[in-house]
């Protein structure tokens, strides 16, 4: 088996790891780095559980190789709260009752917080469209619906509070 | 990060879950996230034909791989080769024959996934095929192979129902319908797969992690298998990734094979399934043959009914005579019918074997027979909804079983009244059909109604524990013998306690059901566990509270019985002025020495069930759903979309709406799934559907705007009067949309799933032969 070594950021961090090739993203998350949180469902690209952000890019972790991203920075579940404080997608995820049995959230969550980092204020519809690719069995998937339109607009609010703020500065 | 926020949230509050914030964040640890120093990795090697006999196994090419540690088969099975909740025969390693392609006949233990995996196909076993049968109705007529010795003529299970007279009935009546129904293979899809860890010790014993639905069912089998006591064998539950009835025999299985690997290598052991593998291990959902007979007046009077259904039960007797069980309970629907005969068998074959999913041989029946209503109304030139109103059940009303229903309130036409209303029933029902008029996609509406039996019923013994332990600091311990398997069971329970011991949710914590730590309470099946476990845990926080009440009561100069506790606070009822803080009257009674650690213990109600005639108080109780689809049918296409679903579940009392309403809303989704998409695919035993590319169950975009309405009538035997609420929520869902269908296009669709060759060309293009339930026909 091939090894390479990749140099790879994770929720801000860098890591150098000597990996196989055949060795995917998601593994190396999950068994090189103890970042259990994201989920495996169907190894295939199917269910989304594995979902992560690369450079800004919600991604299927099981389908991308470890070492094709070297250099480049990846978020997960893991990286989403700062300082004890909960993202609002997360929060609102609470909330909304958009949790049951939860193995599908984070990897709902990734694609919720890439959506809302691409397009900030969008329709319904547009919401279905991100998450199509994240299969959810237990919830019917309408509180997380409302669950990401409402965190678009708490950090629409909060986006603007702080513009606010800084003009008034 | 706080847990939960520090409100008081007491029964009937929208609590927001309490693993929530673990289960956002990614800390939640489910089975597949755990790995252990040392730890080996075990591979079942499957079978490669559904029937054959073993003639040998060689393991030495894969023991001499690489990494591999060990490969076991049945001769190192110490204890009891076989498991079973029914019958245990289902074995662990398979020695002289297998029955279904998910059969294990070995197990690889391995330094790596890989190793294991690579090994796994260097086992070299020798088989002798045996003439195979895919067929039910095949399977017990005349000249088939018999699956198993115990149950000659493969006969897995035989139900009846005989009350009043059929015949006369039949006489009786102005017009006779007879319609075959039909429903698929399908598969619960958790996303989570199967997973198990299993340590050894302590004390000679095993420790078993996992995705483990039941416990306790699981204990059995992993305790038999190694010839332990119960006392030695420990099985502690993770977050669960769902279940839906799905984890109980294959992690039985699985448990059993870590358990067998860590006691005999002294390491750990660890097993996950890809999902390929659950797809072709697990158990599923049963597919029904239907037939049925119904004589009704001219008035829509039911005057007899006679039913038919036979079962696909697969390789193993796993659950299938309990659920072939509550299908002839349920069999003719929430109607008043005198003469009733029901006759429901399950099968043996080679197919997958099929057990409890949520439902549990109430989908099947249900579509048949709220299909038929259908019919039968469109016969008589009747509204639907009347019909059901001229038959459905009040309260006095007598089940087909001979059970009056006489102890709680028959809401059955309050539901039907409620959803047709709030979906606008008459006016649609009215004007569609004009509105469909030269158009290409058509719309339609149609509802079904059910009634059904909360817990196990008869089915077996019946009761739960519960455990509250007060802190010394005023915070709560929880434990349940039942298992939170995604439902929010863990909420239900902790705002339980909180109720009671008039404290926040914040200061409970609900601990992981383990079976070192709380009594066997049965499988956490059937929608019990609010109304048998929820009630276990009442009581336990009634006695700490009641001890608290005794300490407080001195200082505040008021009996015991006087004082009331809410928001952190115990004061005397009436008089809030006289109060204190939950935490001082922890610490009094702590200084007095009394017992703040309280054990609940609950069971059921008594019931009753004669196997002869089919008749007896099947359960103790019942619910009572109506929902109604709207449609939208592509004649073009056959494509439906259900566009909305408004759905009235009688709870009971609902502990927490939030939680009632996620339970209808994945309910609803998941019966969409039944109605119009899900097939397993099998191919003469072989599982064709094997990924989620290729079964596929709803996404964000295939789910209908969802309207959940909560009836709430207390029931006497609920906690708070709670019933049930998960099940019920995804047995209907499917015949309103088969009758939503026909009310759009005219076309009756008596197979599922309804999928678009179904409803344009009236059947499957897909070949016949060696497949199985719906394109029998
Ligand atoms: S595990 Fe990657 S998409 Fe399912
Ligand atoms: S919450 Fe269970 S799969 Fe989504």
């Amino acid at each position: 088996m091939e090894a390479v070594r990749v140099r790879i950021t994770v929720n801000g961090e860098e890591h150098v790891k000597t990996v196989p090739t055949c060795m995917t993203l998601l593994r190396l998350l999950r068994e090189e780095l103890d970042l259990t949180g994201t989920k495996e469902g169907c190894s295939k690209g199917e269910c989304g559980a594995c979902t992560v952000i690369l450079d800004g890019v919600p991604v299927n972790s099981c389908l991308v190789l470890a070492y094709q991203c070297s250099g480049r920075s990846v978020v997960t579940i893991e990286g989403l709260a700062r300082d004890g404080l909960l993202h609002p997608v997360q929060e609102a995820f609470v909330r909304h009752g958009a949790v049951q049995c939860g193995f599908c959230t984070p990897g709902m969550i990734m694609s919720a917080v890439a959506l809302l980092d691409a397009n900030p204020s969008p329709t319904q519809r547009e919401i279905r469209e991100a998450i199509s690719g994240n299969l959810c069995r237990c919830t019917g998937y309408k509180a997380i619906i409302e669950a990401i339109d409402d965190a678009a607009q708490r950090m629409a609010g909060w986006v603007d509070s702080q513009a606010a703020d800084e003009a008034r500065v | 990060m706080k847990c939960t926020d520090q409100m008081w949230h007491p029964v009937g509050a929208r609590a927001p879950r309490v693993d929530g914030v673990d289960k956002v964040t990614g800390r939640a640890v489910f089975g597949a996230d755990l790995t252990f120093d040392n730890m080996l990795w075990g591979q079942p090697v499957r079978t490669r034909y559904p029937h054959a006999r073993i003639i040998s196994i060689d393991k030495s090419r894969a023991e001499a791989h690489p990494g591999v540690v060990r490969v076991l088969t049945t001769a190192d099975v110490p204890g009891s080769k076989t498991f079973g909740v029914v019958v245990p025969h289902q074995p662990v390693l398979c020695w002289d024959r297998v029955r279904f392609m998910g059969d294990a006949v070995a197990l690889v233990l391995a330094e790596s996934r890989e190793a294991a995996r690579e090994a796994a196909r260097l086992v070299q076993v020798e088989y002798e095929e045996l003439p195979s049968i895919f067929d039910p109705e095949e399977a017990i007529g005349p000249d088939a192979p018999t699956l198993h010795d115990e149950y000659p003529g493969n006969v897995a299970a035989h139900h009846v129902v005989r009350k009043g007279d059929v015949e006369r009935g039949f006489a009786q009546a102005d017009v006779i319908l007879e319609r075959d129904y039909t429903t698929q293979l399908i598969e619960h899809a958790y996303i989570e797969p199967e997973a198990a860890v299993a340590l050894p010790g302590p004390g000679g014993g095993v420790t078993v992690y996992g995705s483990i639905q039941n416990p306790f069912t699981c204990r059995r089998a992993v305790a038999g298998v190694l010839g332990l006591p119960l006392a030695r064998v420990r099985i502690v539950q993770n977050h669960m990734g769902g279940s839906f009835g799905g984890k109980d025999e294959v992690m039985s299985a699985m448990c059993a094979r870590t358990a067998l690997g860590a006691q005999i290598t002294g390491r750990p052991v660890k097993i996950v399934n890809t999902r390929e593998e659950s797809l072709v291990e697990s158990y599923k959902r049963h597919p029904y043959r239907m037939h049925y007979k119904i004589g009704v007046r001219r008035d829509g009077r039911i005057t007899a009914m006679e039913v038919r259904m036979l079962a696909d039960a697969g390789g193993y007797a796993s659950q299938s005579a309990f659920v072939t069980w509550r299908s002839t309970v349920q069999a003719t629907g929430p109607y008043v019918v005198e003469n009733v005969k029901t006759d429901i068998y399950a099968a043996f074959t080679n197919n997958t074997y099929t057990g409890a999913m949520r439902g549990f041989g109430s989908p099947q029946a249900i579509f048949a027979n709220e299909s038929l209503m259908d019919e039968v109304a469109l016969e008589l030139g009747m509204d639907p909804v009347q019909l059901r109103m001229v038959n459905g059940f009040e309260g006095g009303s007598v089940t087909a079983t001979g059970h009056k229903l006489d102890e709680h309130t028959v809401s059955l036409k309050e539901v039907v009244r409620k959803a047709t209303e709030a979906a606008g029933w008459d006016g649609k029902r009215a004007r569609l059909p004009e509105e469909n008029q030269g158009k290409a996609t058509r719309r339609g509406i149609g509802m079904a109604c059910s009634f059904r039996g909360c817990a196990l019923g008869a089915e077996g013994v019946d009761a739960a524990a519960g455990i509250v332990s007060v802190q010394t600091d005023g915070s709560v311990l929880v434990f349940s013998g039942l298992a939170e398997n995604g439902q929010g069971l863990k909420t239900i329970f902790s705002q339980i306690a909180a109720t009671e011991l008039g404290i926040t949710l914040d200061r409970v914590v609900f601990m992981e059901t383990d079976t070192s730590t709380v009594p066997d309470s049965g499988p956490t099946v059937a929608s019990r566990s609010t109304i048998m476990g929820g009630s276990a845990v009442r009581i336990a926080a009634q006695k700490a509270r009641d001890a608290l009440f005794e300490g407080a009561a001195a200082k505040l100069g008021a009996e015991p019985g006087e004082l009331a506790a809410e928001n952190n606070e115990i004061c005397v009822a009436g008089d809030p002025a006289r109060r204190m803080r939950f935490d001082d009257a922890v610490k009094i009674a702590w200084n007095e020495g009394r017992l703040m650690a309280q054990f609940g213990w609950h069971g059921a109600p008594h019931v009753n069930w004669d196997e002869h005639t089919g008749q007896g108080k099947a359960y103790f109780t019942y619910v009572y759903a109506c929902q109604v689809a709207e449609v939208a049918v592509d004649t073009q296409t056959g494509q439906v979309v259900v566009e909305r679903m408004t759905a009235a579940h009688d709870v009971g009392r609902a502990i927490n709406p939030q939680s009632v309403e996620g339970q209808i809303r994945g309910g609803v989704a998941m019966s969409t799934g039944y109605g119009l998409l899900e097939e397993v695919e099998l191919n003469e035993g072989i599982t064709k559907t094997r990924n989620f590319d290729e079964y596929l169950i709803p996404t964000a975009m295939d789910v209908p705007e969802v309207r959940p309405i909560i009836v709430e009538n207390a029931d006497p035997y609920g906690p708070y009067g709670a019933k049930t609420i998960g099940e019920p929520t995804c047995e209907l869902g499917a015949a309103a949309i088969a009758n939503a269908i026909c009310h759009a296009s005219g076309k009756r669709i008596r197979a599922l799933p309804m999928d678009m060759e179904r409803v344009l060309l009236g059947r499957t293009l897909r070949p016949m032969r060696g497949r199985r339930g719906s394109e029998a026909r």
